[in-house]
């Protein structure tokens, strides 16, 4: 016999998108949370102590562990968006930050 | 040691590497070969005039001073570019997509292209950047001074040095930024030379670094000792300042002219962001790493006092690096050099497009159709800008004193321009921004700005002690250091706070307070939907527009040949290859687009609306703002179109039905009256005709009287009868007019013959004949017409003694008239209305006439396009004939 005809309700764009897809919207979610891991990790060192003669063996921290934590932070934060480019290379020049529906 | 005269012999050296380099990939790019001008890497290193001279030399003098804090200049960036995804694709697509040409370019056309929004922005970075400018001058005299004070036999000038500096940066910039006027406005030669100086800079820091690091403390681990045992060996930061500035650096990193300039107008691909978000990040870091270790070493081993700003190029010196000192000179050269140049080209453009053009424009009173080429005009513009700019910049440095007082201007400057980003940011991502909220915001912002921060700061003598301490007029709440009475802050984050957050308040507040113009609304929905729809955007109606204004205006703009080009690759596209395009709102916009790189938005969307006229927006476009609501409003306003339409043929129905009824009642009245006429007559000639058939005997004489008589009525009858049918062809409009040229005295000789013959009655005629002479062209059988109807009238009704007819013939301009009076009583007042009518008598007793010639006058007299008119208040009865001037020929 003939196929079965289109159901109208299959038409419309189906709840759940094939695993590619997803896997870019996910992408697109964690470039937008990106910068905010990145005050996150920026603003850690505000909540270090500072030297205190008061208390006892207040020095603080010492400026060799600050710089090493910012720069292995910073350094992070550049591979992780190194890591998005590289993901992002194949997506078509016009795919919008929202991507077509929020998925 | 390396003498004075040697360093400045490399500078030059360098320097005309710079030129060569630059000129090099100006004529590689205009070979079409320039590939690898356009890589990413270009991209990213032309990015790094991020770093300027003051975070060259400065960042390891603020790390001896504040310790870590100088990485938040760097962090900023860092997190700018961590959003790249969302934030800076954006900015760039819209960049490209709009032809933007600088930032105060892209605030005016998202705002409704208003140029007093650009001018306001212009203003800004003007005020902002140019003390900027006089540090990057500082910093290039303070590393020759340097060089000078290690050099005994070198006699050196700060002053005339300082010149010689400005001026040469100003050719620079001039000869690479201004040499072409793309319309993509790009500069290739400036940008590859921006990127070979950012090499240079960073190989420089990285070089004494690892001379510090290997070198003079042996290695990493000692180095880390050492920095833990200096006085900077602990952390300890201002939270307020490292969240304020790291703010700051963000956003100035976005609103910067000169970092606008190379991130948006110089992109070639957006997808160069994609390499840059890693790898500035990662320049960025490279510049910052060895910074600490400089400082700390440089602590320890210089003299005390020594400046901590010079650090870089000192301690090479001091330990006999001469080559190192050499190349750190060089890396110090290089971000002073590219910030200056790149920096300079930016303002240009925006003081040219926002403020020289306009004037010049408006100046020239014709607007944008004077012929000429306006492309001279510009580019002086922006040589002129670039020279101006500079002086200010050296004459900021001369005023300032070069002091220590300038190290502080890097980082106003940043909060000074930080004031645009809430337009920025609201412009690019919230579609109720408007126009007035961005001035107001701007304004706010700018002036809480220079009252909190550059007054206290730098005008040493505008603000004085006593309004610091108490504030103005005593009102100790306006302290400009402690506004409403928060004191204690740290005057930067102080001044950042108060000023970005009123003006975004401000910003805000006006904004849904206002409401934008149809271009806002559309530019709002192009900008924050651009990923949605990357077209331009929509806008002129062209059917008005000439074609030929246009290609005159861009000639002038674009130059002849690249005019010529862009208008013959459209008529070709429009399928009438060899004549001039017509001028289609596609076509207006790609050509608005392609001037827009040239003149910026603003003034292209003035100049092509100045040819085009009208509006650029349509009703079409408006609904498509309008997003949901439009389909309701275009909805309502149709159906209110249908109602309107109904009301209307309504309407006409009812006045046409008025008309029907009128006309019914008026068929009526006449066929009463026609029955009434025809049958006075019919009822004596059928009473006499019974009396001569059935009377015998009658006297030969009463039967030649009742003969008569009959005869008399049926004459009558038929002048009636002829008069009705003559009225009624009249009437229907169905006459045809016999135009022929004659005299208006012969038309008068002929009706006075035929109207006096066979009359017992004489009436004596009064006629001018030599103001008669006069040439007519029109049917002058039916004029005669009404002339003989005149004249019999008057015969007819005069009831003078002795009847006279006077014929006067005058005219105007336009009107000949020829008035008929008569020396009877006239035609009493309330009769005058009706003569006109039909069947219309004055008096029984004469009733010779049916009473349709007045009405067969007026109507013959309404064919020929004039007039008949009985002149009131003359004594006597008196009727106007008016004739149209063209009926009378131009006189011989």
């Amino acid at each position: 016999m003939t196929e079965p005809a289109t159901e109208p309700g299959r038409a419309l764009r189906p709840v759940f998108l094939e695993r590619q897809s997803y896997r870019r919207r996910r992408l697109m979610d964690a470039a937008r949370l990106l910068p905010l891991l990145g005050i996150l990790l920026f603003v850690i060192p505000l909540l270090w102590p500072v030297p205190d003669p008061d208390v006892p063996g207040g020095d603080g921290v010492p400026m060799s562990s600050a710089m090493i934590y910012m720069f292995a932070a910073w350094a992070a934060m550049i591979v992780v968006i190194a890591l998005f480019g590289l993901s992002s290379r194949h997506w078509s020049r016009n795919d919008s930050p929202h991507g077509p529906g929020q998925g | 040691m390396t003498s004075l005269n040697f360093l400045v012999l490399v500078c030059l050296g360098y320097v005309a590497l710079l030129f060569t380099v630059a000129f090099a990939a100006d004529r590689l790019a205009a070979r079409g070969r320039s590939t690898w001008l356009r890589s990413p890497l270009v991209y990213t290193l032309s990015l790094s005039i991020y770093c300027t001279a003051w975070t060259f030399y400065g960042a390891v003098g603020y790390a001896a001073r504040s310790g870590l804090e100088y990485v938040t200049i760097y962090l900023g960036p860092t997190l700018v570019m961590l959003g790249w995804w969302w934030g800076l694709r954006k900015l760039v697509r819209i960049g490209r997509s709009q032809r933007v040409t600088s930032i105060a370019d892209l605030i005016s056309s998202r705002y409704g292209k208003s140029n007093s929004l650009a001018i306001c922005v212009t203003l800004l970075a003007v005020i902002g950047v140019t003390p900027y400018i006089a540090l990057q001058l500082q910093s290039i005299t303070l590393s020759f001074s340097i060089f000078a004070d290690a050099d005994p036999n070198g006699a050196y000038a700060e002053h005339s040095s300082v010149v010689l500096v400005a001026i040469g940066l100003a050719v620079f910039a001039i000869l690479f930024g201004t040499r072409n006027l793309d319309v993509n406005e790009r500069h290739h030669g400036v940008v590859t030379a921006v990127a070979l100086e950012a090499i240079v800079k960073l190989l420089a820091l990285i070089a004494v670094g690892v001379f510090v690091v290997w070198g003079l403390a042996g290695g990493i681990g000692p180095m880390m000792e050492r920095i833990d045992a200096s006085e900077i060996g602990t952390w300890q930061v201002n939270s307020g300042r490292w969240v304020a500035i790291t703010f700051l650096a963000a956003a100035a990193f976005v609103c910067l002219p000169r970092m606008f300039q190379v991130m948006v107008v110089e992109n070639d691909d957006e997808r160069h962001l994609r390499t840059a978000a890693w790898a500035f990040p990662l320049y960025l870091l490279l510049m910052s790493l060895f910074v600490v270790p400089i400082a700390v070493v440089g602590l320890d081993i210089m003299p005390e006092g020594s400046n901590p700003d010079m650090f870089v190029l000192t301690i090479p010196i001091s330990q006999g690096r001469d080559g190192l000192a050499m190349l750190s000179f060089l890396g110090g050269f290089s971000s002073a050099t590219s910030m200056v140049i790149v920096a300079a080209m930016a303002l240009s453009t925006m003081v040219s497009n926002h403020i020289v053009m306009p004037i010049w424009l408006s100046s020239r009173g014709g607007g944008a159709s004077v012929s000429g080429d306006v492309r001279d005009v510009i580019l002086l513009a922006r040589r002129v800008s670039i020279a101006v700019i500079m002086a200010l910049g050296y004459f900021y440095y001369r005023l300032s004193g070069g002091g220590a007082a300038l190290a502080a201007i890097g980082l106003i400057a940043f909060a000074g321009i930080a004031q645009i980003l809430p337009a920025l940011v609201g412009g690019l991502f919230w579609r109720g921004a408007t126009r007035t909220g961005a001035l107001v915001g701007l304004i706010v912002g700018f002036a809480v700005w220079t009252y909190t921060l550059l007054l206290p700061t730098l005008g040493a003598g505008m603000l004085s002690q006593a309004v610091l301490d108490a504030g103005p007029f005593g009102i100790v709440w306006l302290r400009p250091q402690a506004l409403f009475g928060i004191a204690g802050l740290d005057p930067m984050v102080h001044a950042t706070l108060w000023s970005l957050s009123l003006n975004a308040i401000a910003f805000c507040a006006v904004s849904l307070a206002s409401f934008p113009s149809p271009l806002e609304r559309l530019q709002g929905a192009q900008y924050v939907n651009v990923f949605d729809h990357s077209a331009g955007p929509r806008g002129w109606t062209g059917s008005v527009a000439q074609s030929e204004d246009l290609m005159i205006m861009s000639q002038r703009i674009l130059g002849a040949g690249q005019a010529q080009e862009l208008f013959s690759s459209e008529a070709e596209a429009q399928g009438v290859s060899g004549h001039l395009p017509e001028p289609t709102p596609v076509f207006l916009e790609r050509l608005e687009r392609e001037l827009a790189g040239s003149v910026g938005a603003a003034t292209a969307h003035a100049m092509i609306g100045q040819i085009v006229g009208g509006s650029s927006v349509s009703v079409e476009d408006l609904l498509a703002v309008a997003d949901e609501s439009a389909q309701l409003l275009e909805y309502s306003s149709q159906l209110e179109a249908k109602s309107a339409e109904l009301s209307r043929t309504a309407r006409k129905l009812r006045e046409a039905n008025e008309k029907l009824t009128q006309l019914s009642v008026q068929k009526d009245a006449f066929l009463s009256q026609v029955s009434h006429e025809l049958r006075t007559p019919m009822t004596s000639i059928r009473a006499f005709s019974e009396i001569l058939r059935d009377a015998d005997g009658l006297e030969p004489a009463d039967k030649v009287r009742y003969a008569t008589i009959i005869h008399d009525e049926a004459l009558r009858l038929t002048r009636l009868l002829n008069d009705l049918l003559d009225l009624s062809v009249l009437e229907s409009g169905q006459v045809n007019l016999n135009r022929r040229d004659g005299l208006l005295c012969d038309v008068l000789d002929h009706a006075s013959a035929a109207a006096l013959a066979g009359s017992d009655r004489t009436l004596i005629l009064h006629r001018n004949r030599p103001d008669e002479e006069i040439h007519l062209s029109t049917d002058l059988d039916r004029l005669a017409q009404v002339f003989i109807n005149l004249i019999a009238n008057a015969q007819k009704y005069c009831d003078a003694e002795q009847p006279e007819l006077r014929i006067r013939v005058h005219g105007n301009a336009d009107r000949l008239m020829i008035d008929f009076v008569d020396n009877g009583s006239g035609v009493p007042g309330e009769a005058q209305g009706l003569i006109f009518e039909k069947f219309a008598r004055i008096g029984t007793e004469k009733a010779s006439g049916a009473g349709l010639g007045l009405a067969i006058c007026r109507e013959i007299m309404q064919r020929l396009d004039g007039t008949v008119t009985y002149l009131d208040g003359i004594p006597g009865g008196a009727f106007r004939v008016t004739l149209p001037m063209a009926a009378r020929l131009a006189a011989q």
